[in-house]
């Protein structure tokens, strides 16, 4: 067993063993608190640019199916366990976790107090850090290093490559790459929509030519700023009249786009229970979330936009009405997958949405 | 939404004596309801027929009726309380059946109280079977094909369609009660006949055997306005066909990925939602291992053992948020009490393991079978929190207190590998243990797995902790070998005896190497808020969350660990009261215990709860520490009384009597001196080691002799002994248990049994009242009916009583509590017993002479004296009540328990019936304990040689009362010789109609069967008494509780019953 070290950019230094690849990487550490759901996680990519510390300490206890993939790879630069499983146990088991992080070149760190530093990113907020198998490291140079990593235009990183269609008899449906996870396209597909799917670049003429009934703006990762040339595009899908629905990222870009400001939070919300309530109906449901920045609802014009949903916990923004538009967006993940499936009757809004505009 | 400002004052529904299915987790969900609904300036009412809980304190409910659970007695409390609301959801089987009784009847609507917490159509759509069946089928939630039966052939008829094995469950009983699986139509024909007498309604459901699928639960949580959130889901390692309450269980699921878990955790949404349950909701499932499928096994719209796990295993107060969604509140306006900073809205995220292991009793029922099937056997359960599975299995194992440590504790090494993969088949409670003796053999995970359908991811993990003891035995103890030992929980003697070290050694090495136990902190959110609720686990390696504190003198109070026959909730009571006292004094409390269905548990009972077993190792790691400046062990039962030794050790005082004390009164030798010097006679007796000794001891005192282990609880392995072959065989069995303890062998004395319990400040004793026990000597305490204030003893009997305990206290130098046990005969009283710490009995003197006697011997260890405390030392001033504590036993689970009563007990809980007259408090107590009579009118008389003369007046009572009386030949003939028409019937091995037929036609009332003393206990009245027991008849084996139950008989009248408000006892 190979010796791992984590080190942060305070100065902690958490020593575990190496699992996945021994390369050394410089990331930004974010937790996340869902208790089942890892390889949905590790293959989201809107973990882009960050490594993931698990909070629930058994991984990998039903090992990898690769049905579960939300992309077709891994994402985070790093992964962060207190224990994975030596033999995992489920019916649809293909692979252990240990084979999929090395496949895939991922580095981690396992053996470590997860609840630690979890409790230090809670206390001092995310920050970046380095995983490494070198013993022989030093703090004065490695703390430079990480202080001045940035995520950078991660979604660029993320998006397809090429325009992609999943046949349906239904609406027609273009869905913005921005890192989708899979489960946008299927929860639509499965609904009975043809999506087509569009790299995260492509300009609204061109979405917009295509004459979609719906537009999908979808979940992503990175600071929704470094997004600059994509909200211009986004304004001008706000223009169009078309339905727009928005989740996470795309929801952040909506806002940007539409002059409303974003902040990064101190840790985000990562994990499959956080309480939203729409603001509609006074109901609350527990959704499935991954964010870091959030919409800051203080720059909100009303004339534009409306708070629909709000977290039960902190009271930050999870959602928008766009005031005489045919558009709503959302921070969490209708999607689930992981998480709880709660909020999937979004997507059935948004078909009536579109139902409505025909 | 908002509070219903309709709702002003609750009556809030207890679930009655502990009796295995329906513990102590109703206490714990009912005192947190209540408390909740007080916070909301709620009126309480609270009915419930258990003395032994804290629901039932004045404290805790502003009215409270410790009464019958009936309907006649609830009916009365609403027209004498006019409560607005009735909320029955926190009291189990018995509370949601009483309201439905009375919702049914239409009695709650013509006196406008409403049902809050539940609707009555709720309730029959989770209960009833079929239409459960038709709800499930509404929403498409799948249930296994299944055919609710009113008759045994219908039952056979759909088996033949679907094909055997089938379930059988049986409608509205408690925790699955006269189920099981039946393979062929013999066994059919039984568990279904059974069944269909137990149930209230008399229908059982049949249903396609699903055994060896994954059985996993939910506890589900929704509000009026619809919102929902599941509070934890949980895994049973043993697959569906063992009852989660027998289950070894952990949560969350650890096999389930996230598709599986949100399959379910939908399913369960949905449901609850379709059911419209406002309040907490349990609902179980059976996974297919190999697929999706999954089936819906049942629906509990309730509180239950379950949700008291799921409350423990989270940081959720469960009970405490479905009172508060009874009152309106939606669950985003219920602040979550762990973080402040969330909502009873969020689920709670885990970041750690929680193990739950049933603790069974099958060391008091040494003749039942250990078989677990769909009918639940253990009285109780332990729960152990740590970050891996493994060590989480390892600390709730020694939390048992079975004389289990590891997965060596029972040994199956001397099976052959065939022998052992035959016995690989066997479910009981030992089945890890072969599992861990397989994995040793090197047969493989999937031949375990093909036998025992356990999910091989479990039982990697046995094999995780099977290769550590390998290690241990084969490795150098170098510091990562000892650091994983103890990351893994292996506990130090167990790493040393391994090792070959001393545990010295084993200490001085973990020194060396700066391994330490760490606290973590259950706080609802996997850490992502910060939590203010001191709720700590041990884990080794990692940082400690579990700060010093000295502000405040600092007291240790030690739990009493699982429920098991002989220590039950009574020391749950004791100590959360000596918390609450301490607390008030200014201290700052610790609570160290691992049962997760008790109140001492719930987080914010004591300033800092450690959630841990209760060992020398544990509870020293936590010493080191905090530091405490004292620690109490009177109030914690046996469990805490043995770790006095070991806290003196690590230097933590002994509050109260004091360790040696407390020894002179366990020690046979030091114990008998003491009597001498205060001239207190008790019954002559020897402390001997061998059989030989024995029968030497037995024959000098003359038969017969009470045999007993020194140190035991309950009475466990005492024996009355009337030869030397008894003498050979109780010997034997209680070596086979680990002894290390002498064994006493005494003069048995028949005699009227009188029990005490005193407060002692040193130089006073209080006594709040003697109590007298129905059976003679010889039944063991705690199973007899305990009577105060005592009636047939002389005024100079009482006097001797109150001098002997004085004389003892003050020998004993006991600060605190203590209790003595007296046998009367005529004038002259002899000790039998002395306990130098609070007993069984505590929690019902106190609420019956109104007396807080745990909080008052709290104080009086803090150094106050009674007189100051306010209190004219002595014997206290007699109630103006009578009250009888009535035994309740759970033998009708038990399957092959023999249920004779004698000096080892066997009752699993206990009722109170309070009045002003002796005749209508027997009458209550036992309408408590479930003996509702007259119903057929008819009964059965067997009684051994030596009770032929005694039985005659008894019998023409019950015969003046209208009784049919069926006897055996013997019997008969003294009856019959004595003017009582007693009918002869044919002993079971005699040819039909016989006994047994009588039995079975379901007209029997009573059944009074004394059995032989000694070995020679005939197997016909072994065979009687079983086949009574589980066709639901009453059995009694002591002719003095059937003088009772017929002096009651005679006496009342149901429509005519006094309630008695118990908080307006105040003797003060």
């Amino acid at each position: 067993m190979m010796k791992a070290f984590l080190i942060l950019e305070d100065g902690h230094v958490f020593t575990g063993t190496s699992i996945g690849s021994q390369k050394e990487v410089i990331s930004e550490i974010v937790f996340n608190t869902s208790m089942t759901g890892y390889l949905e996680v590790l293959t989201d990519p809107s973990y882009a640019g960050q490594a993931v510390c698990m909070t629930y300490p058994l991984i990998g206890n039903y090992g990898i199916c690769y049905d579960d993939q939300e992309s077709l790879r891994p994402w985070p630069d790093g992964y962060i366990v207190r224990e994975l499983s030596r033999l995992p146990s489920n019916f649809r088991c293909q692979d252990t976790i240990q084979n999929f992080l090395k496949k895939f070149d991922i580095p981690g760190i396992a053996g470590i107090d997860t609840r630690a530093l979890t409790k230090i990113l809670r206390e001092k907020g995310t920050m970046n850090g380095m995983i490494t198998t070198n013993e022989n490291y030093h703090l004065d140079e490695i703390i430079p290093k990480l202080k001045a990593y940035n995520t950078g235009k991660v979604v660029e990183k993320v998006t397809c490559s090429e325009k992609s269609v999943l046949k349906g008899e239904g609406f027609k449906v273009a869905l913005l790459d921005l890192g989708a996870k899979n489960n946008i396209a299927r929860s639509l597909n499965e609904r009975g929509c043809e999506v087509t799917i569009y790299p995260a670049l492509t300009t609204a003429e061109e979405i917009l030519a295509a004459n979609p009934d719906g537009i999908m703006l979808s979940n992503g990762p990175g600071d929704p700023k470094e997004c600059v040339s994509i909200i211009k595009e986004i304004k001008k899908l706000y223009d169009s009249n078309v339905p727009i629905f928005a989740i996470c990222l795309g929801h952040q870009l909506m806002a940007l786009a539409t002059g409303a400001d974003t902040h990064k939070m101190k840790y985000g919300h990562r994990g499959g229970n956080h309480p939203v309530k729409d603001l509609a109906t006074g109901r609350v449901y527990i959704s499935s979330q991954n964010h870091g920045y959030v919409v800051d609802t203080d720059t909100l014009d009303p004339n534009v936009a409306v708070p629909a949903f709000v977290n039960v916990n902190d009271g930050t923004n999870e959602g928008l009405k766009y005031v005489g538009k045919n558009i709503f967006t959302v921070q969490f993940h209708p999607e689930a997958c992981p998480g709880p499936q709660d909020s999937g009757y979004l997507f059935d809004r948004f078909l009536e949405m579109m139902g409505g505009n025909k | 939404m908002p509070k219903n400002p309709n709702i002003k004052k609750v009556l809030v529904i207890g679930s009655g004596p502990i009796v295995i299915g329906q513990a102590a987790e109703f206490d714990y969900a009912g005192t947190q309801a209540c408390r909740s609904l007080k916070e909301e300036g709620m009126e309480v009412v609270l009915l419930n027929s258990n003395p032994a809980t804290i629901m039932t304190d004045k404290d805790i409910a502003d009215r409270v009726y410790i009464e019958p659970l009936t309907v006649e007695v609830v009916e009365q409390l609403i027209q004498k309380e006019k409560p607005d609301s009735v909320l029955p959801t926190l009291g189990g089987q018995a509370g949601l059946n009483l309201a439905m009784e009375l919702e049914e009847k239409g009695f709650l609507k013509e006196n406008n109280v409403r049902l809050i917490g539940t609707t009555a159509q709720t309730i029959k759509k989770a209960e009833d079977r079929q239409e459960f069946k038709d709800t499930m089928e509404k929403i498409g939630e799948p249930v296994a094909a299944s055919l609710v039966v009113h008759d045994v052939q219908a039952g056979i008829d759909f088996t033949n369609k679907i094909g055997y094995p089938v379930v059988l469950r049986p409608a509205y009983t408690l925790g699955g009660s006269g189920g099981g699986i039946a393979y062929n139509e013999e066994e059919l024909i039984e568990i279904l006949s059974n069944g269909l007498r137990l149930s209230r309604v008399g229908e059982v459901l049949v249903e396609r055997c699903i055994a060896g699928w994954k059985e996993i639960e939910y506890e589900v949580m929704r509000d009026s306005v619809g919102n929902c959130i599941t509070v934890c889901n949980m895994e049973n390692i043993d697959p569906v066909g063992v009852h989660t309450g027998d289950s070894i269980v952990v949560a969350p699921s650890q096999t389930l990925g996230d598709k599986e878990y949100q399959m379910l955790r939908t399913s369960a949404l949905n449901i609850i939602t379709e059911l419209g349950i406002t309040g907490g909701c349990n609902v179980q499932y059976a996974l297919n291992p190999d697929s999706f499928e999954y089936c819906v096994i049942e629906v509990n719209p309730r509180v239950s053992r379950s949700s008291a796990l799921a409350s423990k295993a989270t940081g959720y107060p469960i009970a405490k948020v479905a009172a508060k969604i009874a009152l309106g509140y939606t669950l985003d306006e219920i602040p979550n009490a762990i973080t402040g900073k969330t909502y009873a809205s969020f689920e709670p995220m885990l970041d750690y393991c929680v193990v739950k292991i049933p603790r069974l009793p099958f060391d008091k029922f040494i003749s039942a079978k250990r078989t677990l099937t769909t009918q639940m056997k253990a009285t109780g359960e332990v729960m152990s929190i740590c970050n891996n599975f493994e060590g989480a299995l390892m600390k709730a194992i020694r939390s048992l207190e079975q004389h289990v440590d590891s997965l060596m504790s029972y040994d199956f090494s001397h099976l052959s590998k065939d022998e052992l993969i035959e016995e690989l088949h066997i479910v009981d409670d030992m089945r890890i243990w072969r599992i861990a003796e397989a994995i040793r053999q090197g047969i493989s995970y999937d031949e375990i797995h093909e036998i025992t359908k356990i999910d091989v991811w479990f039982i990697d993990k046995l094999a995780i902790l099977v290769e550590m003891e390998q290690a241990l035995q084969a490795k150098e103890l170098d510091e990562d070998l000892l650091r994983e030992a103890k990351r893994l929980e292996f506990p130090d003697y167990l790493v040393a005896k391994l090792a070959g070290k001393t545990e010295e050694e084993v200490k001085a090495l973990r020194k060396q190497y700066d391994i330490t136990a760490a606290y973590k902190m259950v706080d609802t959110c996997a850490a992502e808020f910060a939590a203010t609720t001191p709720y700590y686990y041990s884990v080794y390696g990692g940082e400690n969350e579990a700060v010093e504190t000295n502000d405040r003198k600092k007291v240790l109070v030690l739990g009493s660990g699982p429920i098991r026959i002989g220590q039950g909730i009574e020391f749950d009571f004791c100590s959360v009261h000596c918390t609450w006292a301490f607390k008030k004094e200014g201290y700052e409390t610790i609570i160290i215990n691992n049962n997760p269905e008790t109140v001492s548990t719930d987080f914010d009972i004591a300033d800092k709860l450690y959630f841990e077993p209760l060992t020398p190792e544990d509870v020293e790691n936590i010493v080191n520490i905090e530091h405490p400046d004292g620690a109490v062990v009177q109030f914690g039962g046996q469990t805490a009384i043995k770790l006095t030794e070991a806290l003196l050790k690590m230097g933590v005082p002994i509050l109260g009597t004091s360790a040696e004390n407390v020894d002179a009164a366990e020690d046979r030798e030091l114990f008998d001196e003491i009597l001498e010097q205060c001239e207190i006679p008790r019954p002559k007796g020897h402390t001997v080691f061998t059989a030989e000794e024995a029968k030497k001891a037995a024959n000098e005192l003359g038969y017969p002799v009470l045999v007993r282990p020194s140190y035991v609880l309950g009475g466990q392995g005492m024996q009355i002994a009337i030869s030397d072959e008894d003498v050979d065989e109780f010997i034997g069995i209680i070596n086979r248990i680990a002894q290390e303890h002498p064994i006493l062998v005494d003069k048995y004395l028949q005699g009227k049994e009188i029990e005490v319990d005193a407060v002692c400040d040193g130089t006073d004793i209080l006594i709040p009242g003697i109590m007298e026990h129905i059976e003679r000597a010889g039944v063991h305490s705690g199973d007899s009916i305990s009577v105060y204030p005592a009636q047939s003893i002389s005024q100079h009997a009482k006097d001797t009583i109150v001098e002997y305990t004085k004389r003892l206290a003050r020998s004993l130098h006991v600060i605190g509590m203590i209790n003595i046990q007296f046998i009367v005969c005529g004038e002259d009283v002899y000790v039998i017993e002395v306990n130098p710490r609070s007993s069984r009995t505590v929690p019902y003197i106190s609420k019956v002479t109104g007396i807080p006697i745990v909080p008052l011997a709290t104080k009086v260890i803090l150094g106050h004296t009674i007189r100051e405390l306010g209190y004219e030392p002595g014997l206290q001033r007699e109630a103006d009540y009578i009250a009888i504590k009535m035994p309740v036993f759970s033998f009708e689970k038990i399957r092959g328990a023999d249920i004779a009563l004698g000096p080892e007990m066997k009752s699993t809980g206990e009722c109170l019936g309070i009045a002003k007259t002796f005749n209508e408090a027997l009458y209550k107590a036992f309408l408590g304990a479930g003996i509702n009579l007259p119903k057929y009118k008819n009964m059965i008389i067997t009684v051994k040689d030596e009770d032929k003369e005694d039985i005659v007046p008894i019998a023409q009572r019950f015969q003046a009362l209208g009784y049919k009386i069926y006897a055996t030949r013997n019997t008969a003939k003294a009856l019959n010789e004595n003017g009582v028409n007693a009918i002869r019937t044919n002993k079971i091995e005699q040819p039909s109609p016989n006994l047994m037929d009588l039995i079975l036609g379901h007209k029997i009332d009573l059944v009074i069967d004394t059995p032989s003393q000694g070995v020679e206990h005939s197997k016909d009245g072994f065979v009687i008494r079983r086949n009574a027991i589980e066709t639901g008849v009453n059995v009694l084996t002591s002719l003095d509780t059937a003088t009772a139950l017929v002096t009651s008989l005679e006496n009342t009248d149901v429509k005519k019953l006094t309630l008695i408000d118990i908080a307006t006892i105040d003797k003060r």
